[in-house]
């Protein structure tokens, strides 16, 4: 182990800043981080062991203790459940012999729940040491498990088995016409780089991860700040459950996403750049790496682009490790320095103090994308689609109950209900607009349009038909928060905690009068006071819905003024367990008679 | 330049550099905190520093003070939400007052006593916690410990020791040691350490001392933590 630590160290300059990436390579190495590798990394990096047990204790795919050979994790997003995620579960664990969220007595295999994968039009999928599984179904396990037994490496499976589909189904002002590679430098060394940052004003682009920022404004800031040293990032780590479409424009259209970043850098004035790539993508690592390499080769990247002195620019794909809350663009930053990632304290915002404190862009894929065809074809072009504040188009990741789920790309104010034609969805009782962390809009809104002044998106959209129960669907999201939340600040640490027990107090029946309201008062406590993004939203799916369904809540109630939280006859066990005692007087009902 | 914040409707002054948190305090006015200490890079998780800046909520620890702020700090909707915060400090962890050593030096019972606080108002979580006695100085009850890291980085900072960090994610979040084994014993940490006398709770005591100082004489038996003299005090001047 001792000279695969020292190699691996070697290999990354023995720079701290590299410790996540070094961490997922022990990882898949060894299923897991054992204690002399963290003392051996402490020295080798000059840094104490602390911070790598903070670092591995943070992030989901790193562990202190062993995984099995073959890590399995189910995608726990609410749209694979709607597929039959719960039946697969089950049926992997049997086959399998392994309890879920347990590693088999003989360290082969293990099985747990993961947060969303970014495949909910190919589910239920999940993840093996890192690689991808869709449509999971009875004959794929039974497959999988025989690879297992017979200790198959991953590179002997059948190609077939991590067949990722595209699914593009509708391809608009972006997707139609991508530029070709080298357009976008090449007109831009034409226009100048300052006409071009002018198109890109005059385009209007607003940030695509969902806060809508104005992009050539962020890029403005960048280039005006006095530090010469500045970094572009992209962000790629798209963890809001039901996007996807990041995935796809990184399967597909690299080279632009790429070429927008090498745009941006041209712009602000960059010489390095990274492409924060979550760990769901993982298998997406060496498609990007030979993109990069070609790009060189072609003069599109690295020293004197086209052949201009002076203009160099790469970029480096870091990966993450399971952390939703890294696609906060501070936290990844963070992340990216090789740390926990949890968000910094704003100002300085990155532009003035990102990445190392040098002033930094972090955009979305889908931003890059956009840019660098704004940057071939003009702004009035771009400008041209769209409603007044939000200019452009916006590529959808759709999935849940509809016909054809997938990537659909839409001009700005197109309306819920003509993208809920356009992907054969019926009898629909809601939209989830954003993810988790946007809203639930009901069937008398769909004539409300996609748009950063009516409804904002990341790209996620979910859509439930009547059959689904919309408090599971709450439910989900709620502990998806909890589960995501980093810890850093007690609203949000505490509060989705206790949202979550909250939310379950109600749906398990033991709520009763002021259950409702107390479980609005965490809500707003935690939308109101939280450090970031993620707890400012992180109430979102239960204000939403409280606000057009609140006799939904109320019917879980019971009609009492006071019922304990729990199950007050089970609490008892333990004690009855003890007095070896089970008769009647042993047992408590769980609330008397008032009235 | 004037260079003036306007705090609850008095006009304060403030030095470049300096935050709304240090501001008020240079200015004898008291905002509630736990997570801040005047001698360490300001944190801003704890958040009951929470003000209102021209209408938008930001934590007066890490909010550069600028020309002309409006600040509102000692309203009842601020202050109704810093109980809340603070019930759910004390539901996270295992906190047993009459219990606990550090009653009556304790800022988080003092912060409480501020706030009006008189119940925990959220279910307890009572999670598992364990004690770590190894050090023939130091105890350490984890099931106090609210994640303020002034003891991170007093060791830090001033120790340059580096003794604690914060490991773990959401609610799983703990403290641990810089050792090999874990044990605070096997770290650098002394008696005499700035960070073994820096937490604000009862999460890091120094043995053999607890009680003597009687309970009914110690600090917030008699004053209030926003008292001036309290505060310094407590902030070890």
């Amino acid at each position: 182990m001792q000279d695969y630590i020292q190699d691996l160290a070697a290999q990354h300059n023995h720079q701290a800043r590299q410790l996540l990436q070094i961490l997922r390579s022990i990882q898949s190495h060894y299923h897991y981080i054992p204690k002399p590798a963290i003392e051996q990394l402490a020295d080798l990096l000059g840094i104490s062991r602390t911070l790598i047990i903070s670092v591995v204790e943070f992030y989901s795919f790193l562990h202190l203790t062993p995984k099995g050979q073959y890590e399995i994790l189910i995608s726990n997003s609410i749209t694979d459940h709607m597929l039959g995620k719960h039946q697969v579960m089950d049926y992997l664990a049997s086959k399998l012999n392994v309890t879920v969220g347990d590693v088999r007595a003989d360290g082969l295999v293990s099985l747990d729940n993961t947060s969303c994968t970014g495949l909910c039009d190919q589910g239920p999928a999940g993840l093996v040491n890192g690689w991808p599984l869709t449509h999971l179904n009875p004959a794929k396990i039974d497959a999988i498990a025989a690879l297992i037994e017979q200790q198959q490496a991953l590179s002997e499976w059948p190609a077939e088995l991590f067949q990722v589909a595209d699914n593009l189904h509708l391809p608009g002002l972006l997707l139609r016409h991508p530029i070709k590679p080298g357009d976008a430098l090449q007109t831009g060394l034409t226009r100048g780089w300052a006409q071009t940052l002018t198109e890109i004003n005059q385009s209007g682009l607003r940030g695509r991860g969902g806060a809508g920022f104005k992009t050539a404004l962020k890029w403005q800031f960048c280039s005006e700040e006095s530090d010469p040293i500045r970094y572009v990032v992209c962000n790629a780590d798209e963890g809001e459950p039901g996007t996807f479409k990041d995935r796809v424009l990184l399967n597909r259209h690299a080279q632009q996403v790429f070429e927008g970043m090498t745009v941006c850098a041209a712009i602000v004035g960059a010489h390095a750049g990274f492409l924060y790539l979550r760990a769901e993508y993982h298998y997406l690592y060496q498609p990007l790496q030979s993109i990069l390499l070609e790009r060189k080769k072609r003069g599109l990247l690295g020293h004197s682009i086209l052949g201009q002195e002076g203009f160099n620019f790469d970029i480096e794909i870091h990966l993450g490790a399971g952390a939703y809350i890294c696609g906060e663009e501070s936290a990844l930053i963070e992340s990216l320095e090789g740390k926990p990632g949890i968000p910094r304290n704003r100002p300085p915002y990155p532009v003035s103090q990102g990445y190392l404190n040098k002033p930094t862009v972090v955009n979305n894929v889908e931003t890059f994308f956009a840019a660098a065809a704004i940057a071939v074809k003009g702004g009035a072009w771009f400008a041209a689609v769209g409603t007044e504040q939000s200019k452009g188009s916006k590529i959808l990741s759709i999935s849940g109950d509809c016909l054809r789920p997938g990537i659909y790309e839409y001009a700005f104010g197109t309306s819920i209900q003509s993208i809920l034609n356009d992907c054969g969805a019926l009898d629909t009782l809601g939209v989830q607009v954003g993810g988790p962390s946007g809203s639930f809009i009901s069937d008398y809104e769909f004539n409300r349009k996609l748009a950063f002044e009516d409804l904002a998106t990341g790209g996620s959209f979910m859509v439930f038909n009547r059959h689904r129960k919309l408090l599971d669907i709450v439910q989900n999201f709620t502990d998806f928060f909890a589960h995501e939340s980093c810890g850093f600040c007690s609203p949000c640490r505490v509060g989705t905690a206790l949202l979550k027990q909250q939310l379950d107090k109600i749906l398990q029946g033991y709520g009763s009068a002021g259950d409702v309201a107390a479980l609005e008062e965490i809500c707003q406590l935690i939308k109101t006071h939280s450090h970031c993004g993620l707890g400012q939203t992180a109430a979102n799916p239960i204000l939403t819905t409280l606000e057009r369904y609140p006799e939904l809540y109320q019917s879980h109630l019971k009609n009492i003024s006071y019922e304990p939280g729990f199950d007050l006859d089970a609490a008892l066990a333990s004690a009855r367990h003890l007095a070896n005692r089970d008769d009647a007087s042993a047992h408590l009902a769980q609330t008397e008679d008032y009235d | 330049m004037t260079n003036t914040i306007n705090l609850d409707g008095q006009t304060i002054p403030f030095s470049a550099g300096q935050t709304i948190m240090q501001a008020a305090t240079d200015a004898g006015i008291y905002i509630p905190h736990l997570c801040h200490h005047p001698e360490f890079t300001p944190h801003g998780s704890c958040k009951l520093c929470t003000v209102q800046v021209n209408g938008r909520i930001c934590s007066a620890c890490t909010f550069p003070a600028a020309e002309g702020l409006a600040v509102i700090s000692n309203s009842k909707a601020l202050n109704d939400d810093r109980q809340k915060i603070t019930q759910m400090l004390f539901v996270e962890g295992n906190h047993f007052c009459p219990g606990c050593e550090k009653t009556g030096n304790c800022q988080l019972q003092a912060v409480a006593y501020y706030l009006k606080m008189l119940d925990n108002h959220f279910p307890h979580f009572y999670p598992k916690r364990g004690l770590d006695a190894s050090h023939p100085d130091i105890l350490i009850d984890h099931n106090r410990c609210i994640f303020c890291t002034l003891c991170v980085r007093a060791s830090q900072q001033q120790d340059a020791k580096d003794v604690f960090a914060i490991s773990g994610r959401g609610i799983n979040k703990r403290l641990i040691i810089n050792a090999e084994s874990g044990l605070l014993k096997d770290s650098g940490i002394t008696a005499a350490d700035r960070a073994a006398h820096i937490c604000p709770t009862g999460a890091i005591l120094i043995k053999r001392t607890g009680y003597h100082i009687p309970i009914g004489e110690r600090i917030y038996d008699h004053q209030h933590i926003d008292d001036k003299d309290t505060l310094k005090a407590q902030h070890g001047e």
